[in-house]
Formats: C-alpha cells, structure tokens, sequence
C-alpha cells in the first residue's frame, strides 16, 4: 500500500508497522520537525455498528434540522437532518448515512449526523474510523471531534479536530484540519492528502489521528500523512481537554458548493467501525 | 496459437510454459505511441474512405515529452486527397491484438493549431466485426497540451483487441467550404489509471422510448445513443460512446423482440416488448419498448418504367450508386439509414433534424428529368418538411464556388400521420436550381418530423 500511497511533501510511514513495533524512531525528510509517535493500543470506545436499527444510545446522539441559527449549522449546508431510517440506520455491520434529494421541512436535501456529546468525550488518543464516502459535487462527508466545553467557551475555542473531510467533486483528495481560536474557519491549519491510483469513494478506507499532549497525527490506511503541532497554529493550543465525536454527511454549504444536476441521490456514507485507543 | 505462445512469452519472465497451454493469450502492452509508434507492427495505419491518405505523420520537431509527437494536418475541403483526415490504428498481424483487461482508460495529450473541436477519438475499431468501439465526440482541443482520459467501458471484454486508436476530424467553417488545420497527439497508451469509477451505463440516451415496431423488421441499437459513463479521478463525469457488444441486452418478451450480441433487434410478431441493457452488471439507465403491430403497410409500389426514372433507393428499381443514406454529420442528430422489414428495403431515420443521401462518387445527372419522388410515413404531427438538391457544378466536387444547393417545402397539409404521403414535386419548384447535371446529394430536413420511413426515392420524368 505504501508504495501506491506515496506521499510527497513528508515521508510515509507505515503507522501499522509503528503500532506493531511501538517505536518512538521516526523517518522523515524535514529534519526540523521532531515528530512525536505514541504507541496507543488500549481499546476505551469502540461501536463496529454491529446491533441493526438506531445507531446505539449509549454512545450516540441524533442531531435534527437545520443547525441552532437555522444557518445550514454555520456553513450554509443544504440539508435537514433528520432521525428516519431513510437517512441514518445500522444495518449488516455498517452504520448508514444516506442523502436525499426530496423537499422536507423547507430543505431541498435530507441527511444525518450523529455525535457523542457527553456520551463519548477523550482527552487524546487514537481516535479512527473506517469509512466509504458518496462521490459528485456538493457531498461533503465528515469524521470530527470537538471540544466538549463549546457550551461554555464557543467555538473555535473549545477547538475542533476535523480527522476526514472530503468533498465528492475530488474522489482522491482527503483534507485532516484543526480549528481553534485565531486559526478557523476558511484559515485552519490543515493538510490535503491525495490518494494515488485509487478513489475514497470505491472503497473503506481507515481515517485516523493520534492525539497527544502536543501534537495531532494524522492518517489514512497505513500512510501517516500529517503531524500538527502547537508550532503550527497560529493561536492558542485548545487541544489539552476532552473532545466528543461526530459523523455527518453534509450536502451542499461554503466549503463543497452546491450539489450539480449529475450529483447522484440517494447516496450513502458507510461506517464499518468507530475505535478510539489510549 | 502461435501468437498466442508469442504472448506468453512476453509477459512472462520464465520460459516454463508447456505445449500445453490451452488458451491463447495477448500481450498486456499498453502503450502505442511514445516517440514512436510502439509495437504496432509495420502496417498499421489505415485511413478511412474519402479521408486524406496522408493527413498522419511523426512530428519530430512538436512533443508533449521526449522527442515527438503523431501529426494530423486535416485537410481543407477542397483537397483533391480527400476532405476530412481520419482512420484507424490498428495492430498489425491476423489473428494478433492485444490484452487490455488490465488497463482501465486510454490516456493521450493534445493540441492543436488553434482551438477546434475534434469529431472523434477513440479506440476498438479493427475494420473487422469492430466490437468494442468506444469514442469520445467532440473532443475540445486548445493551443496548449492537454490530458485526454477515455475509459474503457467494460476492460474485460478486450482480451484481444487490435483497434488501439482512432480519430476522425474535419475543417472548421461552413459544410463545403472548411479549412484544415493540424492537431499533435502524444504519450498515447492504455493503463491502469485506478481512478475510473462509479460506472453509469445509459442506452437510448438514458431515455424509456417507445416505438412502433413491425414484425419481420429489425432494428440496429448501435445507432441508438449507446454510452458509458465514469467519474474520473478528477471528480469530472467522463461519457464516451460504446459499441452494443459491450452491452447485455434483455428483450422483456423474446417472442417478441430478441436483440444479439452485436445489438441488432429482431422483430419477430405482434406484441409488446421491451428492451433493457446491463453493461458489465451494472444496469443503463434507458429502455426501449417496441409495440409491434398489425405487418408494415408499404408505400404504394412504383408504376413507371425504370427507363424514366433514376432511382436512388427502390426495390421497385435498379438503384444508382449511393455513397451513404446518412453521412452522419457532426451537426446532424438524425440517426438511422436503410434497415429491413419484411424482406423490403426501406429508409427509416429517428431523431432526424436533417439528413443527406449522398451520391457524390457517382453525380447524378437529372437534366432530362422532370419530378423528384420520394414517399414519406411518420406517427409525427405533420410538419413542413424540406427537401433540398445540391448541384456540385461542372467541377464536380462538394464546394469549389459552383454548386447549387436549393430547397423545397413540403408544406404540412400534404402529410397526415401514420399514411404514407405520396410525394411527386416538379423539378421546378426547386427555383434557381438551373445545374441539374453534377446532383451529388438530396437532404431532408424538418424540425416537426423527427421519427419517419422514406422509400422510392427517384427522378424522373
């Protein structure tokens, strides 16, 4: 795989080899950066979505509509989520997230998004999920934590760690960002990763970062693709306390653009597992 | 089997293949062109009729990488070689081909001389059975190298393919008075891109038809708006033209209807039945439902004796040479030409917008005669229909200065749907049409009259 998943700007690292081996022993063409590698193997949370019907209780929470501002949750999405076995269901090992194209609610597009919001809240880890992503403009799929004292503090102080996002008009492009104070929105510090020969979307593929106290690792399959550190921010660390997680597919808003009259709906985002390690 | 053994012995390292080896097998050689032309064997250029034999070279001087690049200078219209370049690349050797199952695209940059737009490019035509052509149309061209990406619909269907590439292309401007211009072609190969995906197979051009059928008639579906469609690794939907081989076709009644591997539709009885295709499992969007009723009622057979007449396309007569009776313009959606329904030769055109029975080989000379004939069925409402004779002139060749093309409307009152309209029109109707020595063609055209039959089409007098 690596020799397919070459990455340019940094060396690949096998991160399965890294697990397997628990060493601390980096390789890396940019000889300023030390890059921090933790062996985090203890399962504390794992859903391999295996119970079919509503995504479990016990770790999940069902957003619905439109965002709290009405506002397309902040990005002009599209979509109205909703809690219907037609957009979010488990069924055969696999949690699904489907969009639709049908008025409902005032929206042109139906969808999910579920988060673990004082369900599932960490304070780093290996945190990774094994996903298959819808393709065609406007689809915008996401695996994200946030920082779980966003009540109290507001984003982006309360930090975010975007592990996958991707837009379905770029089938090989995979984007991992941090948001947090001074450094959000349109100006995260984030890093693309193209996929050689092969598409998100045909598909799983494993999404992951390891987080520790002072740095965010990030991954895809077994290519250790980008490290982000407190250097790298152009404001203040917010990564130090609990995030909860969150999966979504998002249609439409700011960052893809609408869908296209070729955009395929119904669509589906599958989730095989979701894992998070000490 | 000698070709076969051949094969083997370039894809493999080893030389432990026995004399066993029970089934041939081609090589996996995806490129065909680099600096020069790869592993295409000494004959393998092949011009289509009309076009300009020698339109193709090596250009040693333009490349995209390394040191050349194919050539193509297309011709003006008036280029006694020929008035359009165009023709296949083929692997030269009966019986040889190639093993592209692996490969998923052909992949070639190109420019040209100024921005055009090219016919078509493509690949799988071997000037034999021509399964497995696929095409891009009209294909954009800038000043600047730019990547083509065509996917292969279905790679597993070429396991010997000898049709690698081919083009047709011709001048820009107005029919008959186009003039050439030179596009370069570069790093032309097959491969393994691993980026096509999401396959969106369509026939009839993704739409459910229905048609009226008849018993004894069939119908070819390579004429039908046959495509495959993939999401390439750019996020951008790719659509190419594919021939019927690559498609499974199922017929919802084959007492009915019954379609073979080449996509020709055989109407067997009365009935309905519908037609439906899945490319390589994946089911196209698009359908074809046949009613198929009462026999064909044909046009009313000819009287006069075939000393008065000069007859383009009769049973009832000895026909002139036709070159085509449909040349397939680029601007031309008419689909369709001579087909067959019990046993009689007839003109059937779907989607006609304008169409033209050519007899540019053979100018036709009507100077003695006095009407032009021809019968007309359609299921449309009437419409005006127009005919139109061109002249090519004492030079005898499409454009130059001195043709004569002149048109006549066949008003709608003279069209009732679903009866044949006899049509007789006097020569002279067509005014200003003084040259009637050197006719190379007769167009149709309607913009109400889009699905029709046409049969005893002659001068006479």
């Amino acid at each position: 795989m690596n020799k397919r998943n070459t990455y340019k700007i940094k060396t690949a690292l096998s991160s399965a080899i890294m697990f397997a081996l628990g060493l601390l022993l980096m390789t890396s063409c940019d000889l300023d950066t030390t890059q921090t590698v933790a062996k985090l193997s203890t399962l504390v949370m794992q859903d391999e979505f295996d119970t079919n019907g509503a995504p479990n209780p016990e770790y999940w929470n069902i957003d619905e509509g439109t965002g709290p501002n009405n506002d397309g949750w902040g990005n002009g999405e599209l979509q109205y989520y909703t809690n219907r076995t037609s957009n979010l269901t488990v069924q055969n090992g696999y949690l699904l997230i489907t969009a639709q194209k049908e008025d409902y609610q005032g929206s042109a597009y139906t969808s999910a998004k579920i988060q673990t919001k004082t369900k599932v809240e960490h304070t780093y880890g290996r945190f990774e999920a094994r996903i298959r992503v819808p393709y065609g403009q406007g689809m915008w799929p996401a695996f994200w934590l946030l920082g779980n004292d966003i009540d109290e503090v507001t984003w982006p102080q309360c930090g975010e760690i975007d592990i996958m996002e991707y837009t379905g008009d770029k089938p090989t492009i995979l984007h991992g960002s941090v948001h947090g104070p001074g450094y959000s929105g349109g100006n995260p510090v984030t890093k693309t990763y193209e996929l050689m020969s092969d598409r998100f979307d045909t598909g799983f593929h494993i999404f992951g970062i390891e987080w520790g106290p002072d740095y965010i690792n990030y991954y895809v399959d077994d290519v250790l693709y980008n490290q982000i550190t407190p250097d790298d921010a152009e404001g203040e660390w917010v990564f130090d306390h609990p995030f909860y997680i969150i999966i979504n597919l998002a249609v439409g808003g700011t960052f893809p653009g609408p869908p296209s009259e070729e955009t395929v709906f119904p669509q589906t985002m599958l989730v095989d597992y979701i894992r998070v390690y000490k | 089997m000698l070709s076969g053994l051949l094969g083997i012995s370039t894809v493999s390292c080893e030389r432990d293949y026995s004399e066993d080896v029970a089934f041939a097998t081609f090589p996996a050689i995806g490129e065909i062109f680099n600096d020069t032309p790869v592993a295409m064997g000494s004959d393998f250029y092949f011009p289509y009729d009309g076009s300009k034999p020698t339109a193709w070279s090596v250009d040693n001087n333009v490349s995209y990488m390394g040191s050349a690049s194919m050539r193509v200078d297309v011709p003006n219209a008036n280029d006694p070689e020929g008035n359009y370049a165009g023709a296949i690349f083929r692997v030269d050797g009966e019986g040889s081909g190639r093993d592209l199952s692996g490969f998923d695209a052909l992949t070639f940059y190109a420019k040209a001389s100024q921005a055009v737009t090219i016919g078509e490019i493509g690949f799988g035509e071997d000037f034999g059975e021509n399964k497995y052509v696929a095409n891009l149309t009209n294909v954009d061209l800038t000043t600047n190298w730019t990547q083509f990406i065509i996917p292969i619909p279905d790679p597993s269907k070429l396991i010997q393919e000898r049709g690698m590439l081919r083009y047709a292309a011709a001048g820009i401007g107005e029919p008959g008075f186009e003039t050439g211009y030179t596009f370069w072609i570069d790093e032309v190969k097959f491969e393994k891109l691993g980026t096509i995906a999401q396959p969106k197979p369509a026939i009839l051009g993704g739409e459910d038809v229905e048609e009226q059928g008849f018993s004894g008639s069939a119908i070819d579906l390579a004429g039908r708006n046959l495509t495959q469609t993939y999401n390439l690794g750019s996020g951008i939907n790719q659509t190419v033209t594919a021939a019927p081989s690559y498609f499974n076709f199922v017929s919802s009644d084959i007492e009915v209807a019954r379609v073979n591997e080449l996509g020709i539709v055989s109407i067997l009885k009365e009935g309905s039945a519908t037609i439906t295709a899945t490319l390589d499992g994946v089911k196209a969007t698009g359908s074809l439902t046949l009613q198929v009723g009462e026999d064909f009622e044909f046009a009313p057979d000819p009287t006069l004796p075939q000393s008065d007449v000069i007859s383009i396309f009769s049973n009832a007569y000895t026909d002139v040479l036709v070159d085509t009776y449909n040349p397939y313009w680029d601007t031309s959606t008419t689909q369709g030409e001579q087909t067959v329904i019990s046993g009689q030769d007839i003109l059937h055109y779907t989607s006609l917008n304008y169409v033209a029975i050519l007899t540019a080989t053979e100018l036709i000379d009507a100077t003695d005669m006095t009407h032009i004939h021809f019968d007309l069925l359609t299921a449309d409402a009437p419409a005006n229909f127009i005919v139109k004779i061109k002249d090519f002139g004492d030079d005898g060749v499409d454009g130059g200065g001195d043709d004569q093309e002149v048109a006549y409307t066949v008003p709608s009152s003279q069209i009732t749907s679903d009866e044949w309209a006899v049509l007789d029109i006097p020569l002279s109707n067509f005014v200003g049409l003084t040259n009637k020595s050197n006719i190379g063609s007769i167009i149709f055209e309607s913009v109400g009259i889009n699905d029709l039959y046409i049969d005893n089409v002659y001068y006479h007098k």
